[in-house]
């Protein structure tokens, strides 16, 4: 342990609330739908980094299901959710 | 632990945090879907890796790390396949790439 896990996990927490400013911009869905794969991606690094400060192992396995679960996610937004809406909300 | 491992985990971490952060500027910054799945899918997985082999540098046993490591090719297979099914599904949409100059 090398004091610097609770430090990257915080700063990588700021990255996904700066990260919801893109989700509220869009313009298109695929956008919104991008910052959701960021927040599985960053959390599992976070997860992997709290389980290592915390010494809490089980919290590894909650990071391989977020992984999967964030794919999961944008396979079905991509198959189910997105047939449409190529044209930003303002209307440009 | 040796000072060695520690510092090879330290510098990982930082390098790690690095990358996420470019793929988070990326997100915000780039003009279209499709280079923000750039930044999304490559930044950000090699910020994973770097996370996910400074903490297996430091792991107590070999399992550990090998359990640390086996995360990084679920991650990037996942985001590979997503990312894939997103441009095709925009491209189908009709959504025009960004050029230079447009905007």
């Amino acid at each position: 342990m090398t004091g610097l896990e609770l430090p990257v996990a915080l700063f990588l927490l700021i990255n996904l609330v700066v990260a919801l400013v893109a989700a509220g911009r869009g313009p298109t869905p695929a956008d919104r739908m991008l910052t959701a794969l960021l927040f599985g991606s960053t959390g599992v690094g976070m997860l992997v980094l709290l389980a290592q400060a915390m010494h809490l192992p089980a919290l590894v396995d909650v990071a391989l299901t977020l992984a999967l679960l964030a794919a999961i996610a944008g396979v079905a937004f991509v198959r189910r959710a997105w047939h449409g809406g190529v044209h930003d909300e303002r209307g440009n | 632990m040796s000072a060695v491992t520690d510092y090879a985990s330290a510098f990982f971490l930082v390098v790690g945090a690095f990358f996420y952060c470019a793929g988070t500027v990326g997100l915000l910054r780039f003009p279209d879907v499709y280079a923000r799945l750039h930044a999304l899918t490559k930044a950000d997985n090699l910020g994973l890796g770097c996370v996910l082999a400074g903490l297996a540098v430091q792991a107590e046993s070999l399992v550990i790390a090998l359990k640390l490591l086996l995360i990084w090719p679920l991650g990037l297979a996942a985001s590979a396949a997503v990312s894939y099914a997103i441009a095709h599904r925009a491209d189908t949409l009709g959504l025009v790439p960004w050029r230079k100059g447009d905007r």
